[in-house]
């Protein structure tokens, strides 16, 4: 790490008052309050020391008179634009889990206690665009803050920075926040996968089934032969360009799907194993089957319900990482 | 860390609007003092902007914007002959601010409005001061911060924007007072000024020709106010002795008076004698040299010095309005023992000038022989007998503008009286000079200060006698002896024209003048004469030891920042609130703390519910009963649909719960009492 990421870096944990992240709710005392011209506001100073110059020169008592006065508007403008963030309480919100790979939205509850507005408030995640808010007096709102979840596991809330330049935009105040939040990113589903399994016992052994039409057993990948009213369209439009599946259904006998860690090939590495799993399951689910998972160590018992659905894959997301 | 290239955003019409609101109000003190041409061409530019924004039409090209301001700074450096001054400054600067509104496209350009803006607020300031002046400026300011705000939040409504510049205004005002008396004023300028920073001023200058004077008495501007103190205490003496010397001509090359040569120390020329007068004299700024007091001075102010002509002079130009203090004795005897080198210059006359005048004066010499005095009555007796007119639009003269003046029209105003009997006297060869300055003035009753104005500007004669020194004729006084005693106004005839306020019948506006005029004298004092004298006058008066720049911004830091300090204060204090539903549950949680069943931070209304169910079993139940209703009631007060219909009755049901619990709990001793 640079010298200057390192000061950087310190100064942020020391803006923080300790490590992130901090108990909720958060609120922005004084002391973590920060302000500092704009450069709009530096343009304004020059301006108004241009003209005390033309005050003196000319002797223009009201010149003078009139450069106070902008001088006064610009310190009271520090006031107002620090009155905007200062006391504002954050509390960490909703945040629904996403596959790695799409955008991590994270809720933050904001407070105002005051009984006047806070109107032009922005909050912003490192390296990502700002957003604004406006927030009634006695009230709160929930902001949501996006960012790329990459990894699987769970992607803790960075650093939210928040600022205002109300009224004037010649000074800008901000401060610092890192609210407890994390956000759960199941692993990516696998572009190509194998079939899903479709006939695996409970026993792990050769399944006994006699195919059917009434009851759904699984996918496979489709053939021309099959009818085209078995074809998984969900499952199709889910992933683009990916292979048509068939669905496979059996009569009444029907067995319940296991998706087994070890059913995988052995020269795959964990992720892609992860990812392939991932992208089994959400094809059942999508299908409406029921599954069990199999992973090293653990393993859950089939149903196919959404708590199932995600119990799944955070086991998935979580692999090898708690 | 990246940050992203910031585009400027594009301005919103509503945002533009306002700018332009601002600019209007901005513009208008300085059309008077801008060249009619361009103040028609910026309200040309203005209505064109007015009429893109009220259709919607988009702005136009920047190349029209090119030539227009190509082709106006062109006429600019025409009309002045000079783009360096301060008049084509000013002019330039509306120019650009006129067609910056019609390129005004992203906030950027907002942004340079709004501080074009404060500068043009200040450049009215090169014109006047007043009272009004400030108001103006004041409203202005207030609508541009106005549209500052919008330019970075265009969502605000209007009159939340107006109020808000109003209350950041009036916040900043404090700092404005402080800064103002506080911070160490410098005396200005700091460098060479341009040459036309002081055009359009009038008042007295070094010379004098037929017409000069009677232009000056047109103007009802103030020339300087004294305030006298002592026996004259919120009056002032009589007319007769109100001579204000100015500038004393001795030169005359037959048309024109002129100064002469003159010589400055710090001694006075003569001995007090008589009775003294005591004044001070706020002066306006005229840009020249000299400083007005009643003959004969005897007071030289610190900066200042005395010619040989006792005419008191500022070491440098008064540019700015000045306060000294003065003494003067009216009784005074001066030049008994006059240099010849001055007398000699006293009698100069240009050869073959005023054929008439000459003769007149060389027969008075053979009838009268060596008698000064005598030539000297007869010429007060020529003026008197032969029916001289005073009036304030005398004929134009020629050549020979004594003879004509004395023998054909006799119709003149105090410059040619003045100037005729000092020509006589030196065709007669005695020693005369002409004395301009002011005569008379007004006293205010408001506030008991003289005013002395334009109009009151003054032209007589001095002549000097062998044994008597400079005596004072004033033959005015003698062809129009109201003009003395009274004032101008008094003095013209009948139908004569004269400055509006000099009309009988308008005493009330009299008054009202009065009044006005006391406010601009305070206002000229404490506000537009604030110079670094008076700031070390008034930081001594309040008790500062040695008010230097040192000491002034200690205590100019101590002050703001304490100031600041309470407004951090007033940013930080908030109204705790609490919502009646919150109050009342807040109560259920106190009453039943003795339990130590007190509402945990984090519990919910139905977890809360639950635990007191839990923990207060048989005798106990109906209070956990009303506990449970209570904390459903808050709920849906809470939680539920904000302004419900029966929110009203749902408090008052709270209400009465908590009093059931109360007397339930009166009735049981406390659990926690018996344990």
């Amino acid at each position: 790490m640079s010298l200057a990421a390192t000061l950087q870096e310190r100064f942020f944990r020391w803006a923080l008052r300790g490590r992130a992240p901090e108990a909720s709710p958060i609120t922005l005392t004084q002391r973590r309050v920060y302000v500092l011209p704009t450069r709009q506001g530096l343009t304004y100073a020059v301006s108004l020391l241009v003209m005390l110059v033309g005050a003196i020169n000319y002797n223009l008592s009201l010149g003078y008179a009139l450069v106070f006065l902008l001088t006064g508007l610009g310190i009271t403008a520090i006031l107002h634009t620090f009155r905007n963030l200062v006391q504002l309480r954050i509390a960490p919100g909703r945040c629904e889990p996403v596959f790695a790979g799409e955008l991590a939205s994270f809720g933050i509850v904001l407070t105002n206690q005051r009984d006047e507005v806070r109107p032009a408030i922005r909050l912003r995640l490192p390296g990502q665009t700002s957003i604004e808010v406006e927030i009634a007096e006695q009230s709160s709102l929930e902001a949501r803050l996006t960012m790329p979840a990459v990894q699987r596991g769970w992607l803790p809330l960075p650093r939210v920075t928040l600022e205002t330049n109300y009224p004037l935009g010649l000074i800008r105040a901000w401060s610092y926040a890192a609210p407890e939040q994390r956000c759960l990113v199941y692993p990516a589903p696998a572009e190509t996968a194998p079939p899903v399994p479709a006939m695996p016992g409970e026993d792990g052994g050769a399944a006994r089934i006699v195919a059917g039409m009434e009851d759904f057993a699984g996918l496979r990948r489709h053939q021309p032969a099959d009818p085209p009213r078995h074809v998984a369209w969900k499952a199709a439009a889910r992933q683009d360009g990916g292979p048509l599946l068939t669905k496979l259904f059996t009569g009444a006998a029907a067995h319940t799907l296991w998706f087994d860690w070890d059913m995988l090939p052995a020269s795959l590495d964990v992720e892609t194993r992860l990812s392939m799993l991932t992208r089994w399951i959400c094809d059942a689910h999508d299908a409406g089957l029921a599954w069990g998972l199999s992973l090293p160590g653990s393993e859950l018992a089939p149903a196919g319900d959404d708590s199932h659905f995600h119990a799944c894959l955070k086991r998935l997301a979580l692999y090898a990482q708690e | 860390m990246p940050k992203s290239k910031v585009v400027a955003p594009p301005l919103h019409a509503k945002q533009s609007l306002w700018l332009f609101a601002s600019a209007l109000l901005v513009l208008a003190p300085l059309v008077p003092h801008l060249p009619q041409w361009l103040s028609a061409l910026t309200a040309l530019t203005l209505l064109w902007r007015g009429i893109l924004l009220w259709r919607h039409l988009p702005l136009p090209s920047r190349w029209l914007l090119a030539f227009t301001g190509i082709a106006g700074a062109s006429g600019i450096a025409l009309h002045f002959h000079n783009l360096f001054g301060r008049d084509p400054g000013v002019a330039l600067l509306v120019l650009l601010f006129a067609l910056k509104l019609l390129e005004m496209h992203t906030l950027r350009d907002g942004f340079a409005v709004v501080l074009l803006g404060f500068f043009l607020s200040l450049t009215q300031f090169f014109y006047a001061q007043s009272i009004l002046n400030a108001a103006l400026t004041m409203a202005g300011v207030t609508l541009t911060t106005a549209a500052l705000i919008l330019l970075n939040h265009w969502r605000h409504p209007p009159v939340r924007t107006v109020r808000l510049a109003g209350l950041m205004l009036v916040q900043a005002i404090p700092f404005m007072l402080l800064l103002f008396v506080l911070f160490p004023r410098v005396q200005g300028p700091l460098w060479g000024l341009p040459i036309d920073a002081f055009s359009g001023l009038t008042g007295l200058s070094d010379s004098m020709s037929p017409g000069s004077l009677s232009q000056l008495s047109q103007s009802e501007a103030i020339a300087f106010r004294a305030k006298f103190s002592g026996a004259y205490e919120n009056k002032a003496p009589p007319q007769t002795t109100l001579y204000w010397r100015g500038p004393v001509l001795s030169q005359f090359d037959g048309r024109t008076w002129r100064m002469g040569r003159v010589f400055v120390s710090n001694r006075l020329p003569y001995q007090s004698s008589g009775e003294a007068i005591d004044y001070v004299v706020t002066l306006e700024p005229h840009y020249k040299p000299w400083l007005f007091a009643l003959e004969f001075p005897v007071t030289i102010p610190p900066d200042g010095v005395i010619a040989t002509d006792y005419q008191i002079l500022s070491k440098t130009q008064v540019r700015a309005r000045m306060r000294y203090e003065m003494r003067s004795y009216p009784a005074i005897v001066a030049g008994v023992d006059e240099s010849p080198a001055i007398l000699r210059e006293a009698m100069q006359l240009p050869p073959f000038s005023n054929p008439r005048a000459r003769a007149l004066a060389a027969r008075w010499r053979e009838e009268f022989g060596a008698d000064d005095g005598a030539i000297m009555r007869n010429m007060v007796d020529f003026y008197r007998r032969q029916f001289f007119l005073y009036t304030l639009s005398p004929p134009l003269l020629g050549e020979h503008s004594v003879d004509e003046f004395l023998f054909d029209s006799r119709r003149g105003f105090c410059e040619h009286f003045s100037a005729g009997f000092v020509f006589m006297m030196r065709a007669a060869g005695i020693p005369a000079r002409v004395v301009t300055g002011y005569q008379g003035g007004e006293v205010n009753p408001v506030d008991g200060t003289l005013i002395v104005r334009q109009s009151d500007a003054h032209a007589w004669a001095e002549v000097w006698l062998r044994g008597r020194g400079w005596v004072r004729v004033d033959p005015t006084a003698v062809i129009a002896p109201s003009r003395i005693e009274f004032n101008m106004a008094q003095a013209l005839p009948a139908g004569e024209a004269r400055p509006l306020m000099a009309l009988p019948g308008f005493v009330w506006l009299m008054q009202m003048r009065y009044r006005w005029d006391a406010l601009a004298n305070v206002w000229n004092q404490w506000v537009l004469g604030y110079n670094p004298q008076r700031q070390r006058d008034l930081l001594a008066s309040l008790g500062m030891r040695s008010p230097d720049w040192q000491q002034m911004t200690v205590v100019l830091t101590l002050i703001c920042g304490a100031l600041l300090l309470g407004f951090t204060a007033w940013a930080l204090y908030q109204r705790q609130r609490t919502v009646p539903a919150l109050a009342a549950w807040n109560r259920l949680s106190k009453l039943l703390a003795r339990h130590g069943l007190a509402r945990k931070p984090w519990e919910g209304p139905s977890d809360y519910a639950g635990r007191i169910a839990a923990s207060l079993p048989g005798e106990r139940r109906a209070v956990a009963v009303e506990a449970a209703r209570i904390a459903s009631i808050y709920a849906r007060l809470r939680y539920g649909a904000t302004n419900a219909p029966d929110a009203v009755r749902l408090l008052k049901e709270m209400g009465a719960g908590i009093a059931r619990i109360q007397r339930l709990e009166g009735q049981v001793p406390a659990v926690a009492a018996r344990t």
